[in-house]
């Protein structure tokens, strides 16, 4: 089992967890990820890792709660536990020194763009970063990104917060105003990063995105997180996460993300109906593994 | 020819063994077993194994030993059924094989033991498997396992993979007193055995029962490891001071055709579609959170012909489908499986549609599949592999209406280990390269075995490298010698 050591919302829906995982702390890089499984039960879902301290053995990871297993982990504080964590997962990302590199990172993404941000400055990139969310309250990690970019652009959908709009409208801004941009890393929903991969593509900008198909073991074994990138089949797991984002076949990815809609719903609403139960269910189950002595 | 009737137990006479029919494994009855994931096999009572190991002719020269993988020491272990030792029976077994009640369930016997035996040259091999499985079980429900007692030898070594290949490596080393560590990727130890193959056929119990009988030898397991991910095979050997590293990852990703349409919705690789019921039991959806496309009702296929594929199709004939068919490019000569799965699908209902193939899987344009063009093939001469090369017949496209198509045409190198383990030699396919007889690579003190070195096989051929490795490790951490 993996404690959570720290429990805190840094947005409505969006948790970060800071877990005891030693194993991954000294070895996560950035753009790799974790798959876990909360309870016995559990599905076995991929995970964005924000960051690690390697010396302290723990790693922060951040969930947005969209469906039953994202929001009954949210329901988890400091002091519970997760039953299964495994990673770090996937290639991490390429870092260099390209010159100047644009993030993108949209809602909850931003937390997947971030240690790559951090790294491409650290690699003496000249970093731009934009963060757009839907809402203000949805904003997550403005400071965190301030620090390790050169310039950071915060964007809203409804424009409660910064300017209204879009991140590709800050992305057309810069490409307008004859910005060298080397490369742009983009991380979010399906939708930003295919309009990213859209406007690069027409300017010939190497454009790197962070795909999240529908994964099981994560380890290069199942298949079920198959993409299709320039007519043919990747896994994400293993040939990925990041791809060059003028070979994703976006469409195809939305298609596949979908398969399950309705049972991902049916499950949504057992939860809701019952969600107090659920997790105090699941934290005697915790309690027992504990005792038990295994996992 | 030359039975022994020296010191033998058994009552009856090389004649008379003939005569006996080979006693028939009890089963669940098809049209029952075809709606439920219990076991298909019950199992033979203590009778019916005495009557069946009598059938043996005692030869001189054991050819079924001289075939096993593992080097079952088959006579003696069938000897003592004879004499009504069903433990002993067990401990003989377990001299050479750590995982009896797993191999007399999936292991096919016609191409080892039961293929050479020198009945079937008349009538039926004897029922080894059935043997195997029956003291196997026998001992397990009297819960009295022998545990061998031997000093430390103070060596450590680190097993990549608790698949049958690192479970042999790690029940034969502990037995010679080294240490041992198995490090799993996945959250339930076990590998192909509780990801890849059904209830039905393994029923997991029997797997977690010898685990357990592992860990009281003193096998430690770690799960969650994803050796090359969350550590390196280097870090295990220079900073967790491991001697020695058995690397047993197991078959890795699934191969596709690259025909259309496979990226539809209800096209599945076997690898996912098993891991989903046998893993994450998403038959049991909702209880268990993991999804499964509801089959009732719906028409389904896999597409190949070998166990991977008849497991997949009868768990979902078993998930409620209402046709469920078997798509095989070759005939049903060639098809790779057991020999009994193909005998057991056919009895469930299975509609073994041979020498087809699909060209293009369709959908009506929402991205849900729902047909495969297929193509009808005929053989041609003999390809690389021996078998007849099928050749397409022209003309013959049909629309066959499906909802779900399961690809289980292979595996791919899992690349995850040879790409973060510099000076780890690997073949032109991308599999790890290591001695046949050794199963040294081509790093000091690594050893590597079963589908990881030679792609795709089965459960006892994995067990066999597992043997071989565990052989030349403790040779290796006894002399040191490379």
């Amino acid at each position: 089992m993996f404690k959570i050591t720290l429990a805190q919302f840094l947005a409505p829906g969006i948790k970060r967890f800071v877990l005891e995982a030693p194993r991954i702390a000294r070895k996560q890089k950035p753009g790799q990820f974790v798959i876990l499984r909360v309870y016995e039960e559990g599905e076995r879902i991929p995970v964005t890792i924000e960051s690690s301290d390697a010396e302290r053995g723990t790693i922060s990871i951040v969930v947005q709660s969209i469906g039953k297993t994202t929001r009954l982990l949210n329901s988890l504080n400091t002091g519970d536990s997760i039953l299964d964590v495994v990673g770090p997962l996937g290639k991490p990302s390429d870092i260099e020194q390209f010159g100047t590199v644009v993030v993108v990172g949209g809602g909850v993404g931003t937390a997947m763009a971030y240690p790559s941000a951090a790294a491409f400055k650290r690699a003496g990139n000249r970093v731009i970063s934009i963060v757009g969310a839907r809402t203000k309250e949805l904003v997550i990690l403005e400071k965190e990104m301030r620090d390790v970019s050169d310039a950071l652009m915060i964007t809203t959908d409804d424009g409660s917060y910064a300017d209204k709009g879009f991140v590709t409208d800050k992305l057309r801004q810069l490409i307008q105003n004859g910005t060298r941009i080397d490369l742009v890393l983009a991380v979010g929903p399906i939708v930003m990063m295919k309009a990213v991969a859209e406007m690069t593509r027409k300017e010939n900008i190497r454009t790197i995105v962070s795909l999240n198909p529908i994964m099981i073991d994560g380890t290069g074994m199942c298949g079920g997180c198959r993409v299709l990138i320039d007519g043919k089949s990747e896994f994400a797991c293993v040939d990925g996460p990041e791809f060059d984002a003028h070979k994703v076949d976006f469409a195809v990815l939305v298609q596949r993300n979908g398969m399950y809609r309705e049972s991902e719903q049916r499950s949504l609403a057992d939860f809701d109906s019952h969600a107090d139960e659920q997790t105090a269910r699941i934290r005697e189950e915790q309690c027992a593994i504990a005792q038990g002595g295994e996992k | 020819m030359s039975p022994v009737a020296r010191k033998s137990p058994n009552p009856l006479s090389p004649k008379e063994r003939i005569k006996v029919p080979r006693q028939l494994m009890p089963e669940q009855a098809a049209d029952e077993r075809n709606k439920n994931f219990s076991e298909v096999n019950l199992g033979y009572s203590p009778e019916l194994a005495r009557l069946e190991a009598q059938r043996c002719l005692e030869c001189a020269k054991p050819t079924c030993t001289e075939s096993c993988p593992v080097g079952v020491k088959v006579k003696e272990f069938v000897e003592l059924i004879v004499a009504g030792d069903f433990l002993g029976a067990a401990a003989k077994i377990r001299e050479d094989n750590v995982l009896p009640a797993i191999t007399g369930r999936v292991c096919p016997q016609e191409d080892h033991c039961e293929g050479k035996c020198l009945l079937s040259k008349k009538v039926k091999p004897l029922g080894i498997g059935y043997l195997e499985r029956f003291v196997a079980d026998y001992e397990q429900r009297l819960g009295t396992h022998v545990l061998p007692s031997v000093p430390p030898t103070g060596k450590k070594v680190a097993v990549v993979g608790s698949g049958p290949s690192g479970l042999t490596v790690a029940g034969d080393l502990i037995q010679k007193g080294h240490k041992v560590r198995v490090f799993e990727a996945l959250h339930e130890l076990g590998g192909v055995l509780v990801y890849g193959i059904p209830e039905f056929r393994l029923p997991k119990q029997i797997i977690r029962e010898q685990l357990d009988y592992m860990r009281e030898m003193g096998v430690e397991f770690e799960t969650d490891v994803v050796v090359g991910r969350t550590v390196t095979i280097d870090e295990l050997m220079h900073e967790e001071g491991y001697d020695a590293v058995y690397i047993g990852t197991g078959a890795g990703l699934p191969q596709f055709m690259g025909i259309p349409g496979e990226h539809l919705n209800g096209v599945y690789s076997a690898n996912e579609f098993l891991t989903r019921i046998n893993l994450m039991k998403a038959y049991k959806f909702p209880v268990y959170d993991e999804p499964m496309l509801d089959l009732h009702g719906k028409d389904v296929a896999v597409i190949g012909g070998g166990n991977t594929a008849l497991d997949a199709i009868r768990s979902a004939l078993r998930l409620g489908a209402r046709k469920a068919y078997v798509i095989y490019r070759r005939s049903e000569k060639e098809m790779p499986a057991r020999a009994e799965e193909v005998h057991h699908a056919q009895q469930e209902g299975i509609d073994f549609q041979m020498l087809t193939a699909p060209v293009e899987f369709l959908s009506e344009g929402k991205g849900w599949l729902t047909a495969a063009r297929c193509v009808r093939m005929e053989l041609g001469e003999p390809d690389a592999s021996g078998r007849r090369r099928p050749v397409p017949v022209k003309g013959s496209e049909f629309d066959l209406p499906l909802s779900l198509a399961i690809m289980a045409i292979g595996t791919t190198a899992n690349p995850i280990v040879q790409s973060t383990t510099p000076g780890l030699g690997t073949d032109k396919r991308g599999y790890i390269q290591a001695d046949p007889e050794t199963q040294r690579t081509t790093r000091q003190g690594v050893f590597a075995g079963g589908d990881i070195v030679t792609g795709a096989a089965t459960v006892i051929l994995a067990m066999g490298a597992g043997r071989r490795a565990a052989k030349s490790i403790h040779e290796f951490l006894t002399t040191g010698q490379w």
